[in-house]
């Protein structure tokens, strides 16, 4: 299968890979993956206190897609505000990636990546 | 299709490989095409069919967590092919961390070492959720199985990993 040049491009440049500090209460963590391949998502976000993601790091391990996938997102969210990440689709990340169909889910799971990393940080602040 | 019935064994997670091993020749031999080349287009198409419903079941019978799965498909949870994502976050922890020690075994003064303690761990692993897959599948009852749905994917994971310990194995000796 052809992977597109955006793909290969973050496939061999992944932009934002590694971890922030566990215990930084600034950070959230979201972590997904697919039984079907056996990808694993770390992303993780960095929320100042005006609500905005200043930071983003993911660690992927999976295909190309899944790698890509979660490249680009770390690259979205910064500087949105958790409600606007929030909006992020799988189809956009598809779309901008050119994914073929069998590698929509790769798409899907970066998605829900991003959606438990807000899900984490809302239950550590307790609202 | 109903797999257990194709070779008339009890629909459960318990299997004889052997039984199940002859069954799949006697009817293979069965059906097999050479059997009704003198036959009718419709019974030769048929027996062609046949012959493939054999092979998809005696696949799906043989390894456990096709079997699994077909066993749920049966009792109507259907998972094989969902796209839903996984979430829970300390299984999925223990695998960003098994990964990250698969991935340091190159870097190991002593590979062979770093291998078989991974392979270890994994098959650790690996016995307790499906000894655990057995209890819940041969409950039953609806909850059991969706307990059994999230083993079948937890173990989908490792199943993954071990691949990878093979993969990396492979490129060590290469």
């Amino acid at each position: 299968m052809a992977y597109s040049n955006k793909v290969i491009d973050h496939y061999e440049n992944p932009r934002n890979v590694g971890s922030f500090a566990k215990d930084d209460p600034s950070v959230a963590t979201g972590m997904v993956g697919a039984p079907a391949c056996g990808d694993v998502m770390k992303l993780q976000i960095k929320v100042n206190e005006q609500g905005i993601i200043e930071d983003a790091k993911f660690k992927t391990y999976g295909c190309g897609s899944a790698i890509a996938s979660s490249s680009l997102v770390t690259e979205w969210v910064k500087g949105k505000t958790l409600d606007e990440a929030q909006q992020i689709k799988n189809t956009d990340i598809a779309h901008e990636l050119a994914l073929p169909p069998v590698k929509i889910h790769c798409s899907i799971l970066a998605e829900d990546a991003i959606k438990a990393a807000i899900a984490d940080y809302k239950q550590k602040r307790g609202s | 299709m109903n797999y257990f019935q194709l070779f008339d064994l009890p629909a459960q997670f318990e299997l004889d490989l052997t039984e199940l091993g002859s069954r799949y020749l006697a009817l293979q031999k069965r059906f097999h095409p050479d059997n009704f080349a003198a036959g009718s287009e419709r019974d030769r198409l048929l027996s062609v069919q046949q012959t493939a419903n054999i092979n998809d079941a005696y696949h799906s019978l043989k390894q456990p967590l096709l079997r699994a799965e077909h066993l749920l498909a049966l009792r109507g949870l259907k998972i094989s092919n969902e796209q839903r994502s996984f979430t829970d976050p300390v299984f999925l922890m223990q695998q960003m961390e098994l990964r990250e020690q698969l991935a340091e075994v190159s870097a190991q003064v002593d590979t062979e070492q770093a291998i078989a303690d991974i392979e270890q761990q994994l098959l650790k692993q690996r016995k307790l959720l499906l000894n655990a897959l057995h209890h819940a599948l041969a409950a039953g009852t609806a909850e059991q199985d969706q307990v059994a749905a999230e083993l079948v994917r937890k173990l989908k994971f490792f199943y993954k990993l071990q691949q990878e310990l093979e993969l990396i194995e492979q490129q060590l000796q290469d």
